[in-house]
């Protein structure tokens, strides 16, 4: 899943069969994966899925149980963090709060001897390009939280490690400023060039800004790829749910094109070599109201209907159980529906698709937004 | 009542400070006063009259030279001792008992359960001539076979430091406790060797605790008497001794208030040092 085909570029770090365990308890279950140089990798994930134990082990701060870690051809396993070429921007930042910014910033380059002529025009480079020119006599206290999480990017950055941790780094952050990081995070990863490593629970983060996404359950790596894959073909119920809104509709493959759904329709869609039981996936806003919206329909009567403005999110009760449906106001006047009325629903047979079937799908009823 | 701190919303910060001031004036300020009008007060006991005698402050100077020497060096040498005793305790205390912690901090105030006096008589008998610490000091060599601790200036710098122990001990164990651990990660994510990470982040972050355990134990050790007194002989005594057998034996209050206020001078001189060192920064945190 991990590999990159012929003509791979160089990973910057791999990861071997990594497991680690806390006493009893396996906080990463045999984790293998690739990170070509100069990606933006996510690691996607619910807390205790491992995410974060994992890029503790690659950054050095916990040591795999099995397993080996490579960063460049060097495995690392085994070396402290203070001889490995990696930065880390923390959740908490974890500033010095004796030194001033400029301190901070330089205080992985003076470990590194860099003398101080080169430093200080270093320090001054990473904070303009931080967006935090003019700061960096101050002390981190006299900062905002959106200010200090720029200073524990430029503490990190600074250094040209060859690989970059974030760990929840705009977790601290109210929205607004969550949003504004993400764009500039991307920014400042194209223009230095490194390879950054992020760990988040947030979807919509992970997608914004990651090249590719290993989207993480109980210390296993669910699916791994670029975010319109996962979004797209998610490869199961657990990756559908997580990222984003589903319809899961369980039944059992009747051919390499179909799929009987329990309630007796039939279900056109890409089986990918699966048999016996599996659901049906399509996203809500790729079903059309109506007939004619591609190879499947189903039938139903409308439940709720509710206006959101770029769209008006229908609730539609079937046969093969309950369908959300977001309707795009594209036209003017929007979808108004009573409830009660007979509706069609119908998506495309390149929309659904086909996940392992595990039963009860009452989670996603609750992701809908 | 409500009503009237109500109209009167300015005069709540001075009658919250009114009755420490009150405290203050009555059994500082008045009988700090006092002392010096004592200090400078001529005749013998009981007629003693006032009469500029500034005499007394020279005298002090001369005579007790060496006391009051001792004072200020047993006292730093205690102090010293205590911190390069307390520092690595409470630092694993702090970061390594997880949680046994406060058994140990019990263990380090527990001495203080005991009364002043007894715990110093207790080293008369850990020091005695015949005791284990001299007799293991004899056979390996250290002590000569006729050596003893006891009345010495090592057993009284051993007893001020085991007695103020808790004081240098306390304040840098709650300065190290309050040192957030990511941020030893983040020094050594940023290349510090365990070493360099103490150096950099630990010991300026403990930085207001030593401060505040030196100020501790040296300004009341440079005071101490009780120490000399029992573990030393008059070869030892340092200015407490004196002022405590000036004002309760020999009653010649003068001299022993005019000594009262050269400690108190010496200590304060040695505190705008220890500022001048540090930075005053530190000292006020």
């Amino acid at each position: 899943m991990a590999s990159e085909g012929a003509g791979a570029p160089v990973a910057d770090v791999r990861l071997e069969h990594v497991v680690k365990r806390f006493d009893d308890v396996v906080a990463v279950d045999g984790v293998s994966v690739e990170i070509p140089r100069g990606s933006f990798f996510a690691m996607l994930g619910p807390s205790g899925c491992g995410k974060t134990t994992t890029l503790r082990m690659i950054g050095g701060f916990e040591e795999p149980t099995e397993g080996r870690i490579f960063l460049g051809a060097e495995d690392v396993v085994g070396l402290p963090p203070y001889r490995r070429d990696v930065n880390t921007v923390f959740q908490s930042y974890a500033l010095f709060p004796h030194m001033t910014i400029e301190d901070n910033v330089a205080f992985g380059l003076e470990r590194k001897g860099v003398a101080r002529s080169e430093r200080a025009g270093r320090v001054a480079e990473i904070l303009e390009l931080v967006g935090l020119g003019g700061l960096g006599k101050r002390k981190p206290k006299q900062l905002s939280g959106g200010q200090q999480q720029r200073v524990a990017l430029a503490r990190a950055l600074v250094n040209h490690p060859r690989v970059l941790l974030l760990d929840e780094p705009l977790g601290a952050l109210d929205l607004k400023l969550r949003k504004q990081m993400q764009l500039e995070l991307k920014r400042i990863q194209h223009e230095v060039g490194l390879t950054f490593v992020h760990v988040t629970h947030d979807q919509e983060e992970a997608m914004t800004m990651a090249d590719r996404i290993a989207v993480m359950n109980g210390g296993r790596i669910e699916q791994l790829g670029p975010p319109q894959e996962l979004y797209e073909r998610p490869a199961t119920a657990f990756v559908a749910g997580f990222l984003g809104a589903s319809n899961l509709l369980p039944g059992t493959v009747e051919g390499p094109g179909a799929i009987r759904l329990d309630s007796g329709e039939l279900v056109r869609a890409d089986v990918n070599g699966r048999t016996g039981r599996v659901a049906a996936g399509v996203r809500p806003e790729k079903i059309a109201l109506g007939a004619g919206g591609g190879a499947n329909e189903l039938a139903g009567t409308v439940s709720e209907s509710a206006y959101i403005g770029v769209a008006t999110q229908v609730v539609v009760r079937t046969k093969a159980g309950v369908m959300q449906v977001f309707a795009q106001n594209a036209g003017t006047g929007g979808h108004v529906l009573a409830p009660g009325s007979p509706v069609t629903l119908s998506w495309s047979q390149d929309a659904t698709f086909v996940v392992d079937d595990v039963g009860g799908t009452d989670r996603d009823e609750e992701e809908v937004t | 009542m409500g009503s009237f701190f109500h109209r009167h919303r300015g005069l709540t910060p001075y009658l919250l400070l009114a009755p420490g001031l009150a405290w203050l004036t009555l059994f500082f300020l008045l009988p700090l006063a006092f002392l010096g009008y004592q200090s400078l007060q001529s005749g013998s006991f009981p007629n003693y009259t006032f009469t500029w005698e500034f005499s007394n402050y020279a005298k002090a100077f001369t005579d007790f030279r060496p006391q009051l020497m001792r004072s200020i060096t047993y006292a730093g040498m205690a102090t010293v001792l205590a911190l390069l005793l307390a520092y690595p305790l409470v630092y694993w205390i702090a970061f390594r008992a997880g949680r046994w912690k406060n058994l140990f901090l019990l263990f380090i105030v527990a001495p203080f359960f005991v009364t002043y006096l007894i715990r110093t008589l207790a080293w008369l008998n850990i020091l005695a001539d015949e005791g284990p610490v001299v007799g293991v000091l004899r056979d390996v060599g250290v002590l000569a076979d006729d050596g003893r601790l006891l009345a010495t200036p090592v057993a009284v710098v051993a007893g001020i430091t085991y007695n103020f122990f808790a004081l240098m001990a306390l304040p840098i164990y709650v300065s190290l406790e309050q040192i957030d651990h990511r941020l030893l990660e983040a020094a050594k994510d940023l290349y510090a060797s365990p070493a360099q990470a103490f150096l950099r982040v630990t010991l300026p972050l403990s930085a207001p605790g030593i401060v505040a355990g030196t100020l501790l134990t040296f300004i009341p050790a440079a005071g101490d008497f009780i120490n000399a007194q029992l573990l030393g002989t008059p070869q030892q005594y340092m200015l407490g001794n004196v002022i405590q057998s000036r004002f309760l034996e020999l009653i010649d209050y003068p001299t022993a208030a005019a000594l009262s206020f050269v400690l108190m001078a010496t200590i304060l001189t040695a505190l705008l040092l220890y500022a001048r060192i540090v930075g005053s920064e530190k000292l006020t945190g």
